[in-house]
């Protein structure tokens, strides 16, 4: 850690390390000397719970332009995740207040 | 002389605050005496590479330990480990202290022992060598290789790491050797000239040596970083300086 760049944020989900799913209490961002990589230093995303033995991990090192690709293709896929959730509560929303008897169409996502 | 024979064995020291830890050791072939050689492992952890280095010692006639530093972050493969202890911030650098001095402990309680000790380490093994050698005063010679965070703002401080070791320099007990590569950022060439100026200042004994072509990790044969003539003349650096200090 001679870089000491490193984030940890709250993660909520599941990872599969050795095999095996496991829940996740945390994900950890960091730019450090590569392990595994063939490279000097990488982007690496941990995913691991904390309650768990150190191989409950779920690991990836990126190359600084692929983590910068992949932080590209989560901003988009999460934008668009964003609209469609605000379009299912809106649909929610509506049914609730619809005058009984009168069902209107659910939005169904393809 | 080479020693093709050695003994080698995993040993339990009494760590900082009275936790157990694990060790390596590897001890020449032969009754000596032997200077010794305690490793302090880098970020990536008690790793099979430290390990390979303990021997590497152990072959140039050294009794030679590495402490595994991240026990207490629990059990498993070292890059799983040392990736805990990076997400926790790191150990602190008084628990580090406590695990060096146990290893230090055990060499100089060994039969066949020539009553010196240096010590080694790279990347933060190279920081806490240093810290190390600042904090107490029963070793002979340090080897810094390409340590970061010597030098550190005041923002980077915290309970863990509450001193910047190039605040502690006035402490150095025993010689220095360093060795950088030019195109490090951590510690940058900056970094490295003001770590010098500070040695030169308060008059300690110490060898800087800088690599063009050469970041960091330049000794690491498993990693891009690799420079094989680097490596090669670093290495030789680093016995003909223990040869120098730790020969009785």
């Amino acid at each position: 850690m001679c870089t000491s760049i490193v984030e940890v944020t709250a993660a909520d989900g599941m990872a599969k390390a050795d095999g095996v799913w496991f829940p996740l209490t945390h994900a950890v961002v960091a730019y450090d000397h590569a392990r595994h990589a063939i490279a000097g230093d990488v982007i690496t995303l941990d995913f691991v719970n904390n309650g768990l033995p150190p191989g409950a991990r779920a690991a990836v090192e990126l190359t600084l332009e692929s983590a910068k690709a992949l932080r590209a293709a989560l901003d988009k896929a999460i934008a668009e995740a964003d609209i469609e959730e605000a379009e299912r509560t809106e649909s929610i929303e509506a049914q609730r207040h619809a005058p009984r008897g009168e069902l209107l169409p659910l939005r169904i996502v393809a | 002389m080479p020693y093709r024979g050695m003994t080698c064995e995993m040993i339990t020291l009494t760590g900082d605050g009275g936790t157990p830890i694990s060790a390596y050791t590897a001890r020449p072939a032969g009754n000596g005496p032997f200077p010794g050689v305690v490793l302090v492992h880098h970020l990536p952890g008690w790793s099979e590479l430290y390990i390979e280095m303990t021997r590497k010692f152990a072959h140039n006639g050294y009794l030679a330990i590495c402490a595994n530093l991240y026990e207490r972050a629990g059990k498993g493969h070292p890059d799983d480990v040392a990736a805990k202890v990076r997400a926790d911030g790191g150990i602190p650098d008084a628990q580090m202290v406590g695990d060096t001095a146990a290893a230090v402990q055990w060499m100089r309680g060994q039969k066949g022992h020539n009553g010196k000790v240096g010590i080694f380490g790279s990347c933060s093994g190279g920081r806490h060598a240093f810290i190390y050698s600042c904090t107490k005063s029963d070793v002979d010679a340090c080897v810094d290789l390409w340590g970061g965070r010597v030098v550190m703002g005041k923002e980077e401080l915290n309970p863990k790491t509450p001193v910047a070791p190039i605040d502690m320099t006035a402490k150095l007990n025993c010689p220095l050797l360093g060795i950088f590569g030019n195109e490090d950022r951590a510690p940058s060439p900056e970094q490295v000239n003001q770590h010098e100026a500070e040695l030169k200042k308060l008059g300690k004994s110490y060898e800087f040596y800088r690599y063009d072509g050469a970041g960091h990790g330049i000794f690491y044969y498993h990693r891009p970083l690799y420079r094989v003539e680097q490596a090669l003349d670093g290495w030789n650096k680093v016995f003909a300086f223990f040869g120098k200090h730790l020969a009785k």
